[in-house]
């Protein structure tokens, strides 16, 4: 067990969005966060990734609480949040070079590589706002490659994505999995990825709860 | 102790340990007041300078110092709030920024209306003056900051950093506005007159007042937080019953 | 092409966040031109409103200078986490694994270099234009120099506060200008005491340390505010 949240509570504007909610997720696993709109997807992985102190209960990477390993557990993990984080002034070398570096890293190789690997030759040094709303999900996804995390947390990966990008994202999870990754994502599209998916969802918990 | 410490941390337990001690402070405070007033206003001497001026004082000096000691207390409260979340140290905050501000701006207000009379101005920039109307200011921006955010938390969490920041500001402030004074010293040389060459029957009702408008500011604060605790926990049983209970004693009164 | 993956020390780490600040005022100038163009403009309005008498203008010359570099600060501050919050950079930013505390100096650092820096080194232009007497150059400039920065990282708490805020200018302005009085005060304090012929060096000192202080301090109020911001 790497990745676990026991007990985990959480209520926003008076209105409970989980509890009790218990969970965990080993190497070589892909859970699917379910819920109708509102139902607090978006909330869980925020606080399941740090970003979101407004909840009760624990959360731990490898046996420790995360909040007293902060650093180590976010050189572990990725996350993939509704906004791209990819700044439109900026290329998308430039991006992805303050992506590596704030991780620890510099490999302009590697970066070029990734933006191959997404369809982005020859886009490495044009400014992102020039690009489609799908080109620069692309390059946000870059980091996906980049990133050397063993547990990804993704806020609906698959939004902007054509067909032929949903399909290669989707080999990509299942071979992250293969590779001992760890993933946890919501997406409202129905996942096709040729290895096991666990499903929580958040509306029956609440019913259960109630 | 500490328990009892505890239990003031549970915005029932605040409400209900207050609702007890409230006729007391009432009690206390009107007490005061009125021996305060009435002494100070109708049997102490005239100042052989200032004349019926300083009478200005009773209420001045108690505001300077309550403004003060409220945004100290804030201060406390919002570390209280940050490092171990206790939910009723930000609802003392809450209530105490408007409140403080409130004593902050009598303290103005009092401040030029015997300056008046006895500097012949409403307004000028002594350093003790100028620090009170920052202190006024920072008092503003933590209401306003609360007040600007939609999400109750966030704007808590928001106001507490701010008056952290504040509150290791505000020795800097004061020492760098005491240093801008003597160096813009200006022509007149105008001074509070030291506090103990007054005769005595000037001074105690000054105390009196004193404990009087600390009273006042108690009071305000806990009845302020009642409020926000019945806001903030109208959902819950409690809160419900106690309606419950006020809706029947009013139908019986009927 | 093979990767070559290098691993950086924290201080390459933070030259890479610098440059990038960089960078980003070089793609959008108007970040950096626009608080310098407000600064002249906002000057040159205090002879006309006030008369153009070169006595009257020397005498109030390090007030305004200060008080306009203030304003102009506070002004420039607000592109220096809006897009970072809007795209979402702040967000991995906050979840990178490097040091928070250190990310932002150098935030900070990089904006001070775009917009605090130009800022002090375009104050001689106005103090010919507020004909302010020679020996009061250089300690405006060095104060200023003290200055900027702790003016910077104060306003960088303000506005991590109210970043998340649709309408923040103002409120900007309402929680930053009270705090920033110390550093107005000392600030043109030391160019009223190099015109008078006093010794300038302990009020540079008082500047070095409250900017030391802010140093030491302010990075951690910022953190704490961008994380309340980003919820």
């Amino acid at each position: 067990m790497m990745f676990a949240a026991t007990n985990l509570f959480c209520e926003r504007d008076e209105r409970v969005l989980f509890s009790h909610l218990d969970f965990s997720i080993a190497a070589g696993e892909v859970l699917q966060v379910q819920g109708a709109n509102g139902s607090g997807k978006t909330t869980l992985l925020r606080i399941l990734c740090g970003l979101n102190p407004d909840y009760s209960g624990e959360i731990s990477w490898a046996g420790q609480d995360v909040q007293n390993i902060r650093e180590t557990f976010n050189r572990h993990m990725f996350y993939l949040g509704h906004s791209p984080a990819i700044n439109k002034t900026l290329t998308p070398l430039q991006n992805l070079r303050w992506y590596c570096a704030s991780h620890g890293f510099s490999d302009d190789a590697a970066i070029f590589m990734a933006l191959a690997e997404l369809g982005l030759v020859g886009y490495e040094n044009i400014p992102c706002y020039q690009m489609s709303a799908g080109q620069q999900r692309r390059v946000s996804l870059a980091r996906l490659l980049l990133a050397q995390a063993q547990l990804w947390i993704l806020d609906e990966p698959f939004t902007a994505l054509d067909k032929q990008g949903v399909t290669e994202l989707e080999g990509r999870i299942a071979a992250k999995a293969k590779a001992g990754g760890a993933i946890i994502l919501t997406t409202h599209h129905a996942l096709q990825l040729n290895c096991p998916v666990r499903v929580i969802n958040l509306d029956t918990l609440i019913g259960a709860a109630k | 102790m500490w328990q009892w410490f505890y239990k003031l941390g549970s915005p029932r337990h605040f409400y209900d340990m207050t609702t007890a001690f409230l006729p007391w402070l009432y009690g206390i405070t009107f007490f005061l007041l009125i021996v305060g007033l009435v002494w100070g206003l109708g049997f102490a001497p005239p100042d052989y300078q200032m004349g019926d001026n300083y009478r200005i004082i009773y209420i001045h000096v108690p505001s300077a110092s309550i403004a003060i000691g409220g945004y100290v207390m804030m201060a406390c409260m919002a570390a209280m709030h940050m490092i171990w979340k206790i939910k009723m140290a930000d609802i003392v905050a809450k209530v105490t920024a408007p409140v403080g501000g409130m004593f902050c701006a009598l303290c103005l207000f009092s401040g030029s209306f015997w300056g008046k009379p006895t500097w012949g101005t409403y307004w000028i920039w002594d350093a003790r003056i100028t620090s009170t109307l920052i202190l006024l200011f920072i008092y503003v921006g933590v209401a306003a900051l609360r007040s600007a955010y939609d999400s109750e938390s966030s704007g808590a969490k928001a106001a507490s950093v701010l008056t952290l920041v504040g509150v290791v500001n505000l020795p800097i402030i004061r020492y760098s506005v005491d240093w801008w004074n003597t160096l813009h010293q200006s022509a007149s040389n105008l001074s509070l007159r030291v506090e103990g060459t007054n005769p005595p029957e000037i001074w105690i009702p000054a105390f009196f007042m004193g404990f009087a408008l600390f009273g006042i500011f108690l009071l305000a604060v806990i009845l302020r937080s009642r409020n926000e605790i019945l806001v903030r926990e109208k959902r819950t049983q409690w809160v419900q019953d106690l309606l419950d209970r006020d809706v029947q004693e009013g139908l019986q009164r009927a | 092409m093979k990767s070559q993956r290098r691993t950086l020390n924290t201080t390459a780490c933070l030259c890479a966040g610098l440059q990038r600040e960089l960078l980003l005022a070089l793609r959008s100038p108007g970040n950096t031109i626009n608080p310098l163009m407000f600064f002249i403009i906002a000057v040159s309005l205090f002879p006309l409103g006030g008369g153009a008498d070169t006595a009257y203008l020397s005498s109030i010359a390090p007030g305004v200078i200060w008080v306009t570099a203030l304003l102009a600060v506070m002004l420039s501050m607000e592109s220096l986490f809006r897009s970072d919050y809007e795209d979402g950079s702040l967000e991995q930013l906050l979840l990178s694994p490097q040091p928070l505390y250190f990310q932002l100096l150098a935030k900070v650092f990089g904006h001070w270099l775009v917009t605090g820096l130009p800022l002090v080194l375009l104050t001689p232009l106005l103090g010919l234009m507020l004909s302010l007497p020679v020996a009061g150059y250089m300690p405006l400039m060095l104060g200023l120099l003290l200055g900027t920065p702790t003016l910077n990282l104060i306003g960088a708490i303000g506005m991590a506060l109210t970043v998340g805020l649709s309408r923040s200018g103002l409120l900007l302005a309402v929680l930053v200008l009270p705090l920033s009085i110390p550093v107005l005060v000392f600030g043109a304090g030391v160019v009223d005491a190099a015109l008078n012929g006093l010794p300038v060096a302990g009020l540079l000192a008082v500047l070095g340390a409250i900017l030391a202080l802010a140093l030491s301090l302010a990075p951690l109020a910022i953190g704490a505010a961008l994380r309340i911001s980003v919820n």
